[in-house]
């Protein structure tokens, strides 16, 4: 637990985070660190548990429905202990979270200026004119375009881009530390994508702001993320920063999510190539490591026993039984790898 | 808005216009002849004839309709045939009571309907959720009119508690909000509330229960606002809608309360309609019927223009 190289405190660690709803259990495992003032890309196909590993940083999970165990420290609380008033504090306060499709996470019948003052007044005593002025005031430090007109927008009037950015304004209204951010980018156009990602880096450059941003977008987690996490079926198969992932990737998931990019000039007529088969399902978890069926090293070994998280360089962490392998094998070029499967 | 208003006012008026047409020839579709009723089985064919001219029966169609909107236009909607008296002032006696009946039912049945829906909306699947969609059900398909008939039975005749029918102690048929009166409005008004409760709450429950699961909601939490402050929201958004449906509710009300308002007697409209009708009171029937119409018409207007006020996005659309 004690890690003597890095004497801060992370800005968020979660460790043995497990999250079922009924007898599915979505994230199995999960041990994360953030340190402060880093931005980092948690990366992985639909349904790895991804959005999930996020949501149940701020809670957002209804106790009833799911069961949380593990434990998850934020901004320096310990968020499983915290009681409803306190837990209404910390959510937009201390660690704030921005949506997937901001039109759908605004409020329609509300203008967005109004959601932001909402959430600025929820957490502090502050008049309606000066927290109207600190909304004035986020709306041009994330560049909307006439400010002041913008906040008596519903959000329907606005265009796709600047909901985004709205967004982000709402998010950053309170100061928190953390951010977290549930593929911002995969609901714009490509030439809006990178604006906003260009945007929440700077901002986390500038507000010393610590950033978790859940994508399947391998392009933008480089561009933005200091450090990757690639999730698979519920756990994190690698970690490491975002150099190592994409250059030196030791797990075989990784390394199919890296080849199966569209990358560059593509030659006529070549394919695109695809991992082979369908995440398995989590309400019947087989024994092993959950990729075995998928993977194109598969050892026996694999199906039965799943791989401990082990450390191959400083930093850079892998589940995986044939590291070693599969990096010798993505070193060796472009081809080998492809598994027809029947 | 003010514009948004205006154009709305424009776009009702041809809907008014045939409203009025509509309402002229439906009565004149109907078989029987007006007169027969009123006048003596021995009458002459002169008087017969004086009496056509004189309402204006003797002349074509459209004529008829062109006199007869030109007096409506001046506030003259004729006399009639039964009673002699302005129908003008018959219609307005009858719709100030059936507005009181309808008003009283509508409030009744949006607050419980709010209420239960509500709940049921948030506690999906709960025992509370089963016992509110249960009444709400029964709440839609009851028999209104068996149902006023068991009240009367329970509440008057076996309990005495309740008087059964009228509008009020004196039978004058001017309803004053006294507690005397207000004894009187009880029975028909709950018979009434009944069937806007169960829609109210139907739809209330699967609105809020929408609402509940759309993004925004996790978004509102997710910024730390507490269940009130999401309740709010949740209010808010589906206000526009249990609106409309209260108002067209209202409208339904005032005109199809026939069964209730004959069941206690109640002087409203539907009281009315019900005397024009067998009595072929045809001035009293086009006035009542095209007095009813308009409510709706007004009706929806207002209620469109809440709607607007309420819901940014339908001003555009």
């Amino acid at each position: 637990m004690t890690d003597t190289t890095i004497p801060t405190v992370p800005a968020v660690e979660l460790s043995g985070l497990r999250v079922a709803f009924g007898k599915t259990q979505v994230v199995d495992g999960v041990d994360l660190r953030l340190e402060r003032g880093q931005a980092l890309a948690l990366i992985g196909e639909s349904g790895s548990g991804k959005s999930v590993t996020l949501r149940a940083i701020l809670r957002l999970y209804a106790p009833g429905r799911s069961r949380i165990e593990g434990t998850i420290f934020a901004a320096g609380r310990d968020v499983l202990a915290l009681d409803k008033r306190a837990l209404s504090e910390f959510r937009g306060g201390d660690v704030s979270m921005i949506f997937q499709e901001p039109l759908l996470a605004f409020d329609p019948v509300y203008t967005v200026g109004n959601q932001i003052t909402e959430s600025i007044r929820r957490h502090e005593t502050i008049s309606a004119r000066d927290a109207r002025a600190r909304a004035l005031a986020l709306f041009e430090r994330v560049r909307i375009p006439s400010p002041e007109r913008r906040l008596d927008n519903y959000p329907h009037e606005m265009s796709g881009g600047m909901r985004q950015r709205a967004m982000i304004a709402l998010a950053l209204a309170c100061r928190p530390q953390v951010l977290l951010a549930d593929e911002p980018t995969t609901a714009l156009d490509a030439t809006v994508q990178i604006q906003v990602l260009l945007l929440l880096r700077e901002l986390q450059r500038d507000l010393g702001l610590s950033i978790i941003i859940v994508t399947h977008d391998l392009g933008a987690a480089v561009e933005v993320a200091d450090r990757i996490a690639v999730m698979y079926a519920g756990k994190i198969v690698e970690t490491g920063t975002a150099r190592q992932v994409v250059r030196d990737p030791h797990h075989p998931y990784t390394i199919g999510l890296l080849r199966s990019r569209a990358e560059g000039a593509m030659d006529k007529g070549s394919r695109l190539q695809t991992i082979p088969g369908s995440p398995p399902d989590l309400a019947n978890r087989p024994p092993g490591c959950p990729f075995a069926p998928r993977c194109f090293l598969v050892a026996d070994r694999c199906r039965k026993e799943m791989p401990p998280a082990a450390a191959i360089a400083p930093g850079h962490v892998i589940a995986c039984w044939r590291g070693e392998e599969a990096s010798a094998a993505y070193r060796a070029g472009p081809t080998p790898v492809a598994v027809e499967m029947a | 808005m003010l514009l948004y208003i205006l154009k709305r006012l424009v776009t009702v008026t041809p809907v008014a216009f045939g409203v009025s047409v509509v309402c002229f020839l439906l009565v004149h579709l109907a078989p029987g002849d007006p007169l027969s009723a009123v006048l003596p089985a021995d009458a002459t064919q002169a008087t017969i004839d004086e009496m056509r001219a004189a309402y204006g029966f003797d002349k074509p169609l459209p004529v008829q309709y062109a006199i007869w909107l030109w007096h409506v236009l001046h506030g003259d909607l004729g006399v009639s045939i039964a009673t002699g008296r302005p129908v003008a002032q018959e219609v307005g006696r009858a719709v100030v009571n059936s507005l009181i009946l309808a008003s009283v039912a509508t409030l009744i049945g949006f607050t419980f309907g709010v209420f239960f829906g509500f709940v049921a909306g948030y506690r999906r699947n709960s025992i509370l959720d089963r016992i509110a969609s249960a009444l709400s059900v029964f709440g839609v398909s009851v028999p209104h009119y068996w149902l006023g008939m068991v009240l009367v039975i329970v509440f008057s005749a076996t309990l005495g508690w309740l008087p059964p029918t009228g509008a009020g102690p004196d039978g004058s048929g001017n309803w004053r909000p006294d507690f005397e009166h207000l004894r009187y409005i009880i029975l028909p008004a709950v018979t009434m509330a009944v069937i806007p409760m169960g829609i109210i709450a139907r739809t209330v429950r699967a609105l809020v229960g929408d609402i509940l699961g759309q993004d925004f909601v996790e978004a509102l939490r997710a910024k730390g606002l507490s269940e009130t402050g999401v309740f709010k929201h949740v209010v808010r958004n589906a206000a526009p809608t249990a609106l409309a449906i209260m108002g067209l509710q209202l409208g339904y009300l005032l005109g199809g309360s026939i069964l209730i308002e004959t069941v206690f007697a109640w002087p409203g409209t539907g009281f009315l309609l019900n005397a024009a009708i067998f009595q072929r009171d045809l001035p009293l029937l086009q006035g009542s019927i095209l007095v009813l119409a308009m409510f709706f018409v007004a009706l929806n207007l207002i209620v469109d223009v809440m709607q607007t006020a309420l819901d940014p996005r339908i001003e555009r659309a």
